[in-house]
């Protein structure tokens, strides 16, 4: 699943704003250096000195941190302005690998840590990634007044149906039946289904995709990186270690085979339609992409009253 | 991005709440994030109104685990940031007060006290959660408290706050009541240009590869760049090295918390603050701090009158506690008093310090009204006598 450079990377490239050319020719410049030094292509974005990562093998997680990095290249911006932010857990350990301005902060807190930086300097172009239990369980408060204030983010929340890093423990993604660590008669919670919620409290870009659709997360982040305000992509991904062997879904290629077998791409639906069983068929696509004003954009209309102009 | 305008120079008749925020606007903070509560709310009040008229920003969170890691953030983004709450919210910014201590995050929060515990008594005032500004997050560190006595201490201490926030590249507390936070008084605002201010240190060198942005200067203090310049750090509350990289290590432990104590320790002198009154030669001293200072001074004023030699030990720092100070007293003195609107907290602290070369009495009240001064007097007498 590699990005290769077809006629839509390029049209990305030709964007109209000088930062477009500037980093495409910084991309460039770093692809022919790559190609003679046989470096991997994002050597430059990862940290020198952190690989080998911590997770374990069959783990999607590298696919999310590889199709991150191609669609933030991709989006065009001025990678300085990036900044990267997570909470705890496997996911939130992304952050860490990342060549960029990022932090690491505390689980469930990464959104607020996000809206604070954002909010401080509007310049920064600001992405969350963390888990579904960080994003959902411990942090849900934050995510839906986040998705309501419409800041300018994108957040990328890779759900792996438990709590990873703990040794997998039941989530608020949980399907309905699967065992965990604290679960171990099955879980008889009805787990959220991810994008309904982030629609429903004001995301005007939400989007589910497995690790199995690599290109189209990269198009998606990409994407969802350029549109102002709060958006939301999912990535379904395995967890052989500590989900999928115990649940008999299998290992890390199995599960590829899986998505690609029942995964089903329905761009624009009602993301109430997207619920998620256990090795059920799993909805994917583009659910919501609209436009709405932003916090920063309402927040300097309402500074420009305050000072008594008009607005 | 502060102008002198932005600087409400001049006096004022304003409660202690309302001086907070003119003494952190003053100091050039710009971003404040908080979740209304009793007694504190009338700082988020001013700031709502002030901030978006001075090119700052303010922000309601959805609750204080929020607000705190939404000041940490801001500071990241390069703009002074604070936060204002009581008890309870207090008590939900612990985790990430660690946060801030653990990554050297410049920012301050005021916590204007109240009776507990729990919910307790929101309107009433205590100085109950002193030791939990010391110990309350987990794991060991050091850290910065300040306790105003009147609306211009709190301006005075807010501003000094920020100072020492970003010269030491922590969270600073400010620890008021409700009390103080309401009361009017007088606040006189120095003109901008008498306004000292203490500004991060910036990385000497431009961005490069080996980028270290947690390699501490001679101070023990590294130089802080913002996010968005170029420098590409990682910042993480895990355990780390002067890369920012986390090491999961004894090694890496030892190093990192040993420097972010010592930075406080080696510098305690330039942090600590204390306001003495007629200690020389005296055979008392009453040990007391924010509300309860003032209480003291009808207690102290009315032993003396008494034939009692007493003197006042006013503690502007809390946290560094002014541990030399108190043990010179010690070997001097009959004893110290400590009034305190809880059950005893500071006393522990005198007491450690006093090492038995002295009494100490301590004066406890669970909070909801100032001491009886009279029982401070007789305090004061017992331990003359
Ligand atoms: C306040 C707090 N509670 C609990 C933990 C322990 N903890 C660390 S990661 C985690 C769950 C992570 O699950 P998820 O967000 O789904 O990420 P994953 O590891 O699955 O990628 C928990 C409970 C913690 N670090 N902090
Ligand atoms: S525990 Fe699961 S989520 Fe974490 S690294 Fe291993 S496979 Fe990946
Ligand atoms: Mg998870």
């Amino acid at each position: 699943m590699t990005e290769g450079h077809d006629e839509h990377d390029l049209q990305h490239h030709n964007g109209s704003s000088s930062v477009h050319r500037d980093r495409s020719g910084t991309v460039a410049l770093h692809e022919r250096h790559h190609r003679e030094t046989g470096e991997h292509p994002l050597d430059h974005l990862l940290r020198p000195g952190r690989i080998p990562h911590i997770w374990c093998t069959g783990c999607g997680l590298g696919v999310v941190l590889t199709a991150y990095l191609n669609g933030i290249q991709k989006a065009g911006v001025d990678l300085d302005k990036v900044a990267i932010v997570s909470g705890i857990g496997c996911t939130g350990r992304i952050a860490g690998y990342i060549n960029l301005d990022s932090f690491h902060t505390t689980h469930g807190r990464a959104l607020p840590f996000a809206t604070g930086l954002k909010l401080a300097n509007p310049e920064l172009k600001v992405s969350v990634i963390s888990g579904d239990g960080d994003l959902f369980a411990i942090g849900g408060n934050h995510l839906i007044h986040a998705a309501r204030r419409n800041v300018d983010m994108l957040v990328l929340c890779v759900n792996n149906f438990n709590y990873g890093m703990t040794g997998g423990q039941v989530a608020p993604t949980t399907p309905v039946t699967a065992r965990t660590q604290t679960s171990p008669y099955g879980c008889w919670e009805h787990p959220f289904n991810l994008p309904y919620v982030a629609a429903a409290s004001g995301a005007v870009y939400v989007a589910r995709w497995t690790v199995l659709h690599a290109r189209r997360l990269v198009e998606s982040v990409a994407e969802a990186v350029r549109h102002p305000g709060f958006s939301f992509i999912e990535v379904i991904s395995q967890c052989p270690t500590n989900f999928d062997r115990p649940n008999k879904g299998g290992e890390g290629i199995d599960l590829m085979h899986f998505y690609e077998k029942k995964t089903v791409v329905k761009n624009g639906i009602d993301p109430k339609e997207a619920d998620i069983g256990l090795y059920t068929p799993i909805v994917c696509g583009k659910f919501v992409d609209q436009s709405k004003p932003t916090y920063d954009s309402c927040y300097t209309n309402m500074c420009t009253m305050a000072r008594g102009g008009k607005k | 991005m502060s102008r002198a305008s932005d600087v409400l120079s001049g006096e004022h008749f304003i409660n202690g709440n309302t001086a907070s925020a003119e003494g952190a606007i003053a100091a050039g903070c710009r971003f404040f994030a908080g979740y209304p509560i009793t007694p504190s709310t009338e700082v988020a009040e001013r700031m709502s109104r002030r901030l978006p008229q001075i090119g700052g920003t303010f922000i309601q969170m959805e609750d204080e685990l929020a607000s705190m890691c939404a000041i940490l953030g801001a500071s990241w983004g390069g703009v002074k940031s604070m936060t204002a709450t009581s008890g309870p919210g207090f008590s939900l910014m612990m985790e990430n007060f660690g946060l801030g201590v653990m990554t050297e995050t410049p920012s301050v929060i005021v916590n204007v006290m109240r009776g507990g515990p729990s919910t307790g008594l929101p309107t009433l005032a205590a100085q109950a959660d002193v030791m939990q500004a010391r110990w309350g997050t987990h794991g060991s560190c050091d850290v910065i408290a300040l306790a105003p006595s009147s609306p211009q201490e709190m301006f005075d201490f807010t501003l000094r706050a920020f100072n020492l926030s970003e010269r030491y590249r922590l969270p600073v507390m400010v620890l008021s009541d409700e009390i103080v936070g309401h009361m009017t008084e007088k606040v006189v605002i120095p003109p901008a240009e008498g306004i000292e201010l203490f500004d991060r240190r910036k990385p000497s060198e431009p961005p490069s590869e080996g980028y270290l942005p947690f390699e501490p200067g001679p101070d023990l203090v590294p130089p802080m760049a913002n996010a968005g310049e170029g420098y590409h750090m990682h910042v993480t509350g895990l355990t780390h090295d002067e890369r920012g990289y986390p090491i999961i290590t004894a090694a890496a432990q030892t190093k990192l918390v040993r420097r972010l104590c010592e930075k406080i320790r080696q510098n305690s002198r330039d942090i600590i603050a204390c306001t003495e009154m007629e200690t020389d030669g005296a055979e008392v001293v009453v040990v007391s701090y924010g509300i309860s200072a003032r209480t003291s001074w009808k207690a102290i004023r009315a032993a003396q009158r008494g034939g009692v030699k007493v003197g006042q030990l006013k503690l502007d720092t809390l946290w560094p506690f002014p541990e030399e100070r108190v043990r010179a007293l010690a070997g001097k003195v009959r004893g110290f008093v400590v009034p305190e609107l809880n059950m005893g907290q500071m006393v522990y602290e005198v007491e450690r310090c006093a090492a038995g070369q002295c009494r100490t009495r301590l004066v406890p009240h669970p909070g909801g009204e100032t001491h009886d001064p009279a029982d401070i007097l007789a305090a004061i007498r017992e331990v003359a006598a």
